[in-house]
């Protein structure tokens, strides 16, 4: 085993650029053969319906419209609680994600579950507003008692390279969640290349980040494994530096247990078992809950049920 | 939470066993010679068994092809190139091989089983690359028939006649359809010879030939040992020989065409280098450290069986690819999450144990992963050894099994004069972020096939073949055609 090497705390912006330049490229056909590789992984009878539940537990049920009505976010946390209402076994999942103003809302719905209330705060989706205002964003969804903030990086800095920025608006945004914890979205859709997701979740794990996560869910590309890919191995080797473990969570577009259970496959034979909890891995998506569902009831009775069995939200 | 980071298990989600099922593979008792388009008994009907080199069970038994079947056979090549495949066009000639690609594809599952079982291979390497490689230099070659005027060779480019062609066993379907396919193409007829422990894919492609209507005698298929293989190279009739297989029988097969007419091509062993410079995709570089010796168990001529690391990274590299080790899945090949199978013999097995005992005793550090072993069948675990001198044997000779051995370097030029210390000259691996030099370092090594930050990668269109020990002549791309035409 090798010893804890400290990464040496970011003192300013030419630190940063040294240390996340010095990181090692990564090789786009190589990752995405590696993701081939796995996705063909058969995943059969007990290991499936434990992989499913692992999943379900896992997902950040989100509604983030602008029609979203205290009416639609109970219904919403209704779901999250028991995900299932005809078999009490099946787990609560991790989280219910919302805009701010419908924290309070949630958390009163969701009293006494285990289940958490995310926000997603700090100008989200674009992130275009100036750090006060992203800061009084986070301060309120926090006053509205949000269990987990979901932030998203300044792309333009990122991409303009000016890293230090989006280093100090993290650590800026970490400070303001206090006790919550901080989920850094990368929008990796629109960083484009793997060397950038690297780099980018190096520099969010850097400033504090409790999570790293894809995407909004608001642009063209949201997660792909091998995005997914990247970043948990990102994860694992700042855990091995720093002993810090960071969760990743793929957000967008995932809709079938089948691709689910793909990123569960690469969860395990990347980052490995401490990823493999709702702590440390998620799924941001809402119509993914009702397949997975469908599918561990087809693992019990073999047969598939009409998808008007379970509940639209 | 330190160490809960550090000791995060890989794989903690166990798979359940995932099996393909044997019964797919339809195989027969017995299985005849195929000479003039059907299958009959040999001379002596004498038949040996094949195993699955998994269970140690037989599959079925073979025809054991004596001088005089060899003759028949050759005979039958000889007639249909006269009678009929000369005088066939090569739009025609591309009929037949859409033909057989397409069957292939259609019975893509049952040879991927029957390779496995006969093999020993995993099915996930059956399915995703053995089975649509093959098909995929059908369809190639197809391409080609039609167009032989404008591969470079002049105009009219004749077929060389009657090819003898003798297969290895650790690609037996693949390296079938990668003698056939040109040599077809070009207008030659075939005698094919598979390895004595693996004929079956090869009778079930002489099943396809004929579901494909390929005139009698246009391809024959002689099963049977060192003794069959021999007869078909001293055969006058045949006009050319294409062999793969090891350099030990490539050089015997040299010598006794010298000064004879009959062309020959030599396919032979390997102990590729795959050199990894310090900004080389570190996550990357490990899957192809792995790919490059542990695909199909390390039974793969142009194997990265030598990994030349720079010293400035390297144990960094040794730490995380001992890492991966550790997660490779060695077991039942059928099952679909198997990664590393079995040793296709038992007499391949005692020179893999023979090698990397020898590996030890010369003072190598010898990592073996930690993986439990089936109690039956051939079984080597993946094992990679550390502190390797050029001089060891290990980092010099061929295992031909899932053993990488590990040496660094300082300087490029050092990698260099490292990797083109050996006899053999078939493929290298370069890994570097850095493209100019990538192309320093692959102008100067001296092997056929170079990749460039990837390793073990087939495409039908890519000329594949070796320097020096590895042999001669090219297969694959339009470079294949050359050794079946008269040019």
């Amino acid at each position: 085993m090798p010893a804890v090497i400290s990464v040496p705390a970011i003192a300013n912006e030419a630190e940063l650029r040294v240390f996340v330049s010095a990181l090692s490229g990564v090789d786009q056909v190589g990752v995405e053969s590696r993701v081939a590789k796995l996705g063909t992984r058969s995943l059969k009878t007990s290991t499936k319906r434990r992989a499913i539940d692992l999943a379900i537990s896992m997902v950040d049920l989100t509604t983030l419209e602008g029609a979203d009505t205290p009416g639609r976010v109970t219904s919403l946390c209704t779901k999250a609680r028991r995900p299932d209402p005809g078999d009490p076994q099946v787990p609560a999942v991790a989280a219910v994600c919302v805009y701010p103003d419908l924290v309070a809302h949630a958390r009163r719905v969701l009293e006494g579950s285990d289940v958490a209330v995310g926000a997603v705060a700090n100008a989200i989706p674009s992130g275009r507003a100036s750090l006060n205002v992203k800061l009084l964003d986070v301060a309120d969804a926090v006053a509205a008692g949000a269990h987990e903030i979901d932030m998203v990086i300044d792309r333009g800095a990122y991409l303009s390279g000016r890293w230090g920025q989006v280093f100090d608006e993290i650590v800026a945004v970490r400070a303001a969640c206090g006790e919550a914890h901080l989920k850094v979205i990368l929008e990796t859709g629109e960083l484009v290349t793997y060397d950038n997701v690297k780099r980018a979740s190096w520099i969010a794990m850097l400033a504090g980040a409790d999570f790293i996560k894809t995407s909004t869910g608001k642009v063209g590309v949201n997660a792909t494994l091998p995005v997914a890919l990247v970043m948990l191995e990102a994860a694992r080797d700042f855990a091995e530096q720093t002993g810090r473990l960071v969760g990743v969570k793929v957000a967008g577009g995932i809709r079938t247990t089948k691709d689910a259970l793909k990123y569960l496959v690469v969860v395990n034979e990347t980052a490995g078992s401490a990823w493999l909890s709702p702590e440390y891995f998620r799924f941001g998506a809402s119509s993914l809950l009702n397949d997975l569902l469908m599918q561990r009831l087809k693992q019990r009775t073999g047969a598939y049920v009409r998808p008007d069995e379970f509940s639209g939200d | 939470m330190t160490d809960d980071a550090l000791t995060s298990d890989l794989g903690a989600l166990a798979y359940d066993p995932a099996p393909e099922s044997s019964s797919i593979a339809r195989l027969r008792e017995s299985y005849g010679l195929f000479i003039d388009g059907d299958f009959s008994a040999p001379e002596s009907h004498e038949q040996f068994a094949t195993l699955n080199p998994a269970t140690e069970e037989v599959l079925a038994t073979v025809a054991q092809a004596g001088a005089r079947d060899v003759d028949r056979a050759v005979a039958s090549a000889r007639r249909a190139y006269d009678r009929t495949w000369s005088k066939t066009s090569g739009a025609e000639r591309a009929k037949y091989l859409f033909r057989i690609a397409r069957l292939i594809q259609e019975r893509s599952r049952e040879l991927a089983v029957v390779e496995t079982l006969d093999n020993g291979k995993p099915i996930r390497e059956s399915r995703d690359v053995d089975v649509p490689l093959a098909a995929a230099y059908f369809f190639y070659y197809a391409g080609w028939a039609d167009k032989l005027d404008y591969a470079g060779f002049g105009a009219n480019p004749a077929p060389v006649g009657v090819a003898g062609q003798i297969i290895p066993w650790n690609f037996p379907l693949l390296m079938a359809a990668w003698k056939l396919a040109p040599a077809l193409a070009a207008g030659n007829t075939c005698v094919l010879k598979p390895a004595e422990t693996t004929p079956l894919t090869a009778l079930v492609l002489a099943e396809i030939l004929q579901q494909a209507g390929l005139p009698e005698g246009v391809v024959n298929i002689v099963t049977g040992d060192g003794a069959t293989g021999e007869a078909l190279v001293a055969h006058e009739g045949v006009d050319k020989i294409a062999f793969t297989g090891s350099t030990e029988v490539g050089r015997l097969i040299q010598e006794r065409l010298a000064a004879t007419p009959t062309r020959l091509t030599l396919e032979l062993g390997g102990k590729g280098a795959n050199i990894v410079f310090e900004d080389a995709p570190i996550d990357e570089v490990i899957e192809g450290i792995i790919d490059g010796i542990f695909f199909n168990q390390g039974h793969v001529c142009c194997a990265g069986s030598r990994l030349l690391v720079q010293e400035s990274v390297a144990d960094e590299v040794l730490r995380r690819l001992l890492r991966r080790v550790d997660q490779l899945r060695v077991g039942d090949p059928l099952d679909k999450n198997t990664d590393v199978g079995a040793i296709n013999s038992a007499a391949q097995l005692a020179r893999i144990t023979e090698l990397a005992d020898a590996g030890e005793r010369e003072g190598a550090v010898r990592y073996t992963g930690a993986c439990a072993l089936p109690d039956r069948g051939y079984w080597f675990a993946p094992t990679v050894f550390a502190d390797v001198a050029q001089s060891h044997r290990i980092a010099r000779e061929e295992i031909f099994g899932p053993v990488l051995s590990v040496l660094t370097f300082r300087t490029p030029e050092e990698a260099v004069a490292k990797a083109n210390n050996s006899n053999y000259g078939l493929a290298c691996g370069v890994w570097s972020e850095k493209g100019s030099r990538t192309l320093w370092v692959a102008q100067r090594l001296r092997a056929g096939v170079i990749w460039a930050n990837t390793y073990n990668k087939f495409d039908p269109t890519s000329p594949f073949g070796g320097v020096r020990e590895s042999g001669f002549g090219r297969e694959g791309g339009r470079h294949g055609l050359e050794a079946y035409l008269n040019v």
